[in-house]
């Protein structure tokens, strides 16, 4: 029993200290400093030039500009330079070909694993229907989704970030192209072999782990070897300051190998303490892969669109370290009411409701940055995409939150409100700042302009329009679900049966996301085989120069 | 330029090391040194050779993304009431690999399934259709673990009492060795023996 409360005692020390550092930091003049790391992705005077190479015009481009000028231009003469165009315009081409890999990869297996999770979405209300062939199960088609989008879409398109951005970030070429091309290979392959396994009845069991471990050894050795490419990359860096997403790229490729590893390792796991294990890696491959590139992103994304450096450098490493503290211990409040020893549940609890110290961190930055321009979402795809995702971040890790508390935690435990609440962080937050990133970056990798602003407009609308029917729908059949399954006046068939509405919903909401899905695969297909018409020109990267016509329009136009 | 931290490679490593490390003891570790028995507990007793077959089916097919096998404290919710069982301990587990313990209840928890419905004939008809027997039921259908046939009978099949109307007069639906082998498994699932009161209250909150 001491030892019980001394762990809790401790780990809640722990957790003040790392508020007291939060506060510390905010109260001590770091709050709202800029520094000069925050300016690292920008070139010497480039701060002020709003950047979109996902516009489709250079009128569309001027607007964006026009935008940002009336409400937060600092008036000053920006310019990129020829000199500085051109390191970058290197840069990119260094990473060209791995980020064009993982990019393709990645965008192949987001229609796979739509198609997977539309099929096991329809048989939850048609449970007879494709019940001939066994590797069509809802048992089986259910984790190949989950698989395909953990593993094939979300982690392939966050190479694809890291190996981009790294180079950009460092400001040198990408030392090691070839090796992180082999590795994304190697990643892909055993993703594919691991799907298969699934399909075909040889998944290993466990939720998030179900490839055997012999797909994950290439899946290791590849990651591994991104890594090592932007290790190397790294300590060839020509920048002094490391901006924050390094930070969270570096760990992220540290992290990711040790978790694979740990919890695949065969043979030594079993029971409840598997059960402990696998939601210890479950909630850290989000909590210490996914988010941690996601949230680079965000950091790279929106000042670089903006024109405008984030709002508290210093702020946004104490974010960083919070998170990892705090999210590397929820993992256990998968299991409130389980038979896990008690102090397991506890100690997750309390660090889940921690992480509002690093997703305050992050919203104040993120929205400080944003805003009052939000005008310029109209004029900018990435932004659109990067921004809504962001605030997707905001809301998925405050739900999470409160559903970690067990009040809350018994109505949803068990029920499809959890699905609702993992889509909020995978899709909402991660997806949609993947779909934003990849809209900036391939222009600039490919040397080419997206070839339709509408199909850009129409993925948006239907990924938005659909994941709100998903979310809203499920999570409300999943709290009717929780609620009738806790009354033990009514059969557990009542809770069955008032959620067959809402996963009709699901199956609509799906459905439009599929179809965003396809839009967008089809975009990036013509935009690989360079089809449609040639607009090379306006929204390419170049030198450029921006001269205020009337410096008082910045300060006149913040009551805009 | 000054005034922003000096950034420190080795240090941005051995901080999100330590880091990942500090979580795998808590969530990892302890839990092995704490949940791993020194003897085998008596009960459960450990699978029949044709019950771990069946839990491979049972895996195979992903039964866990909708069935649980983790009753609840009367406490927390009516999981007794409902016949699910008393709430499980860490050694109901031990041997277990992998662990079952599921997440989802679209379905009801199966911890002691055996109990509630031992009858080995209604587990095979619901698994060729759920539908048979529990008109709202969504479980899908499994008709991929069962043979279609008509004709003479062979020696030895497993055939299948529906109820009527299933299949038409004439045809027999036989249950294959993994449908017989997954039934195995589900009828070992019963977990009403009694259980220490030590290692039991190390569940709510006190380790021995």
């Amino acid at each position: 029993m001491s030892f019980t409360i001394g762990l809790l005692v401790v780990t809640f020390l722990a957790s003040l200290g790392g508020l007291a550092l939060f506060i510390w930091s905010m109260s001590n003049g770091l709050f709202g400093t800029e520094s000069a790391a925050s300016r690292v992705i920008f070139g010497a005077k480039e701060v002020g030039l709003a950047e979109e190479p996902a516009a489709q015009s250079e009128a569309q481009q001027n607007e964006l500009q026009e935008t940002m000028n009336r409400t937060g231009h600092t008036g000053e003469f920006s310019v990129l330079t020829v000199e500085e165009a051109t390191e970058r315009a290197e840069q990119d081409a260094s990473s060209k070909w791995p980020v064009l890999m993982c990019v393709g990869f990645s965008v192949a297996w987001l229609v796979a694993a739509s198609i997977f999770g539309l099929i096991a979405s329809i048989k939850l209300h048609v449970p007879d229907w494709l019940v001939g062939d066994a590797w069509l199960t809802f048992g089986r088609i259910r984790p190949a989704h989950l698989n395909a989008v953990a593993y094939g879409w979300c982690s392939l398109a966050a190479f694809a970030v890291a190996l981009w951005l790294m180079p950009r970030l460092l400001r040198t070429p990408l030392v090691g192209g070839r090796t992180a091309a082999v590795g994304a290979t190697l990643w892909g392959l055993g993703v594919t072999a691991g799907i298969v396994a699934i399909l075909t009845g040889h998944s290993a069991g466990l939720e998030w782990l179900e490839f055997p471990w012999q797909c994950d050894v290439p899946m290791v050795i590849g990651g591994t070897l991104m890594g090592v490419a932007l290790l190397r990359t790294l300590r060839n860096r020509r920048v002094e300051h490391l901006y924050v997403s390094v930070w969270y790229i570096a760990a992220g490729l540290l992290w990711l190998p040790i978790l694979i590893t740990v919890a695949n390792w065969p043979g030594v796991h079993f029971g409840v303490q598997e059960a402990a294990m696998n939601w210890w890696y479950g909630h850290n491959v989000l909590g210490l892969w996914f988010t941690p590139i996601g949230l680079a992103a965000i950091y790279y994304f929106i000042p670089k669109v903006l024109g405008k450096p984030i709002h508290s450098y210093n702020l946004s490493l104490v974010g960083f370290w919070t998170l990892a503290f705090f999210y590397s211990q929820v993992g256990g409040h998968h299991l409130i009411g389980g038979p896990v020893p008690g102090w397991i549940i506890s100690l997750s609890i309390v660090q889940s409701m921690m992480m509002i110290v690093p997703v305050t961190a992050v919203a104040i930055n993120q929205h400080r940055t944003s805003w009052g321009h939000l005008g310029a979402l109209r004029h900018s795809p990435t932004l659109r995409f990067v921004v809504i995702g962001g605030m997707m971040y905001t809301l998925a890790s405050v739900q999470g939150s409160i559903e970690s508390l067990r009040v809350v935690n018994t109505v949803t435990h068990f029920t499809h409100y959890t699905v609702a609440h993992a889509h909020l962080g995978l899709y909402g937050f991660f997806s949609m700042v993947m779909f934003g990133a990849i809209y900036f970056m391939l222009p600039r990798v490919l040397d080419w302009e997206w070839p339709s602003n509408r199909l850009i407009s129409a993925h948006f609308w239907l990924v938005m329009g659909g994941f709100t029917i998903y979310f809203v729908g499920l999570s409300l059949g999943g709290w009717l679900q929780g609620l009738a399954m806790l009354d033990a006046a009514r059969p557990f068939m009542d809770s069955v049966n008032i959620t067959k509405p809402y996963l009709l919903v699901r199956t609509i909401g799906g459905s439009l996301m599929t179809l965003g899905h396809l839009v967008f695969a089809l975009h990036v297909g013509l935009m690989l085989l360079r089809r449609g018409a040639e607009r090379r020109g306006p929204t390419l990267l170049r030198a450029r120069t921006y001269t205020p016509i009337t410096p008082n329009m910045a300060i006149g136009g913040s009551n805009a | 330029m000054s005034g922003a931290p000096q950034v420190d490679i080795r240090r941005l490593i051995a901080g999100a090391l330590a880091i990942v490390v500090f979580s795998m003891i808590m969530l990892v570790m302890l839990p092995y040194v704490l949940t791993k028995p020194d003897v085998l507990p008596a009960k459960p007793v450990a699978y029949t050779d044709a019950q771990q077959r069946g839990r491979a089916v049972y895996i195979a097919n992903g039964c866990v993304y909708c069935h649980s096998q983790q009753p609840r404290d009367p406490s927390i919710a009516p999981d007794q009431q409902r016949g699910w069982g008393r709430p499980s301990v860490p050694d109901d587990y031990v041997r277990d690999k992998p662990h079952l313990l599921g997440t989802m209840r679209t379905g009801p928890d199966l911890f002691n399934i055996a109990v509630r419905q031992p009858s080995r004939d209604w587990h095979l008809g619901h698994l060729y259709q759920p539908r048979a027997y529990l008109a709202g039921s969504i479980m899908p259908a499994y008709p991929f673990l069962f043979e279609r046939r008509s004709g003479a009978a062979r020696a030895g099949e497993a055939v299948v009492t529906l109820p009527p109307g299933v299949v038409p007069s004439g045809v027999r639906i036989v249950a294959t060795p993994e449908a017989q082998a997954l039934v195995d498994y589900l009828l070992s699932l019963d977990h009403t023996y009694p259980v220490q009161t030590v290692r039991a209250a190390g569940a709510s909150g006190a380790t021995p």
